[in-house]
Order: C-alpha cells, then structure tokens, then sequence
C-alpha cells in the first residue's frame, strides 16, 4: 500500500518539475523575443544619435556620474534577487520576503532616479520632441523603464500572494520566472548604460 | 539527512555563483566607466574596449544570473538563444549598414539635412 502511494508521489512530483521546466522553458524564448524588440530600438538609436537638429547631443546632456549610481543600483537588486530565490527555494519565508522587499526599494530608486533625469530633460526642452536623436533616446530607455515598472508590480502582487498564502509549488515557479525577468532587465541595461550613456559621452 | 546535507552544499555553491556573477559586473561596470570618465587613450580605443567590456558583462550575467548552459540535454535554451542573438546582429548591423550606405550616396550630411529642414519649417 504505501510503496503504492509513494509511486504515485514521485510520478506526481517528476510530471510537476516537466511541467515548470516547459513554463521555464517558455518563459525564455519570450525573453528572448523581447531581447528583438530592444535590438530594434538599439539599432534606431545608432541610426538617430547624431540627428540632434542643432539641438544639445548626448555629450551635452548625459550626467554621467548618475548614470552610475542608477548601474550600481541595478545590479545590485538583480544581485538580491538572486539571493531571494535561494531563500524561495529553501522555502524560508521571512528570508524571502526580506530580500524580495529589498529588491523591490532597489528597482524603486532606479526608477524614482531615471523619472528625475527624464524630468529634468523635459524641463530644459529636450522632450523627445527636440530631435530624432532625443526621440530615440527616450523610446529605448522608457521602454527599459516600463519593464522596470511592470516587474516591481509583479513583484508587489507575489510579494502579497506569498504573505497571504505562502508558498505553494505554482508560486515558487511565479517566483522564478520573475527573478528570470529581474535579471534579464539588468543584461538589457548593460547595454543602454554603455551604448547610449557612456559612448554618448566619448566624441567618436 | 543526507540530502539535507547536499540540499546545503549546492545552495553554498549557488551563493558562491551569485556573489562572483556580482563582483565580476560592478568591476566590469566601474572599469568602463573610469575609462570614458579618464579619457586616457584615444576615442576610438575608448569605445572599442568598453563595448568588449559591456559584452564580458553581458556573458557573465547570462552564465552566473540566468544560468545559461547549465540546462540538460536537449539544450534548447543555448538554441534558442543562438537564434536570437543571429536575428539581432542582422537587426542592428544591417540597419547601420543600410543607414550609413544611404547617407553616403545621397550626401545626407548633418548640414545639409538642417539646411533642407530649416527649409521646411519656413513655408
């Protein structure tokens, strides 16, 4: 009887991890097309940088030290969501909510310091209605940002979903998929940090 | 236990994974940064190595965040991948190519482009 009932366990438990692997699985080759999409915006942005219409180029208006900060900022709540997950895969509660929690304040302050440096930019006149250079600044980098800003909501609803309910085999996997998503906006801004900021600020 | 055990050990080696994936990209981070902030070499040196930088980063946080390669058989996620990266050199070679040969023979210079739309905007 009971070698009976672990059989049927284990068949439960191998068909559950096939079935978060597919998810997984799936979950990528979306990634992977949103990686397109961001290659599209990074090749108008190439086409476009020098087309300021006499108006300032990236050089003029690029503060770079915080751009920095912002990297730094990112890497780091890509780093603690990493950590979140280890504690989401002992299935430790308050360690996962901690570093979750973390993670969230970071991408916040990411977000708060890009919306500065947007509003400063408008402010001055540089709206994307300045130029073709500043119209395709401000697509790819608000469309990292509207990435940034679907992933913290995401997070907040299985933050919530975890302290109301706690942790559940479909959770752990929202969780990963998540932390999929976490990482893979830090490997996009790699390129946005170095592409758009630190070469628009060297005279080439 | 023994499994409580392993459970530990590979959980130990995942942090370790992490904290080098971390440490490996602030200093890859910082260095490009110091480099175009330091203007020691010329423009073109700058741009070269910090693009070579930007594509270690890209490598490591794929290997040490997104666990790239470390799937079973099938490895369907390096394929796809692969894939992916094919489709965005042509996006992004070819449209700069494209531009940049367009320009070339129509003689688009940022001058004459303004002259042209000065134009525009006075009618």
């Amino acid at each position: 009887m009971s070698t009976v009932a672990a059989t049927q366990e284990l068949r439960r438990l191998n068909a559950e991890q096939a079935a978060t692997k597919k998810t997984v699985f799936g979950f990528w080759v979306y990634l992977m097309t949103d990686c397109v999409l961001f290659a599209s915006l990074f090749a108008t942005y190439a086409v476009l940088r020098n087309n300021t219409f006499g108006g300032p180029s990236g050089r003029q208006l690029f503060d770079l030290p915080n751009v920095l900060v912002e990297t730094l900022i990112l890497l780091t709540s890509s780093f603690t969501c990493g950590i979140a997950m280890l504690a989401a895969q002992r299935r430790n509660r308050q360690a996962t909510l901690a570093w979750f929690g973390i993670t969230f304040l970071l991408g916040l302050a990411f977000l708060a310091l890009e919306l500065t440096e947007f509003r400063h930019l408008v402010h001055d006149g540089n709206s994307w209605r300045r130029s073709g250079f500043l119209s395709a600044f401000f697509t790819l980098v608000a469309t990292h940002g509207l990435h940034i800003s679907i992933g913290l909501l995401w997070m907040v609803v299985l933050l919530v979903k975890t302290i109301r309910r706690g942790f559940s085999d479909s959770l752990l996997k929202r969780l990963q998929l998540l932390s999929m998503f976490w990482h893979f906006l830090d490997v996009i801004w790699i390129f946005i940090f170095t592409v758009v900021y630190l070469m628009g600020a060297i005279p080439v | 236990m023994k499994t409580v055990v392993a459970d530990h050990q590979r959980e130990q080696a995942q942090l370790r994974t992490y904290v080098t994936g971390f440490v490996l990209s602030v200093g890859l981070t910082v260095a490009a940064y110091l480099l175009v902030t330091h203007r020691a070499f010329s423009a073109w040196t700058i741009a070269i190595t910090i693009a070579i930088l930007a594509v270690v980063q890209f490598m490591v946080q794929l290997i040490f965040f997104l666990h790239l390669g470390q799937d079973s058989k099938p490895r369907f996620k390096i394929g796809v991948f692969l894939f992916m990266l094919l489709i965005v050199l042509i996006i992004v070679v070819g449209s700069l190519w494209i531009m940049h040969s367009l320009n070339y023979r129509m003689d688009m210079s940022p001058q004459r482009i303004r002259d042209y739309m000065n134009a525009q905007v006075g009618l």
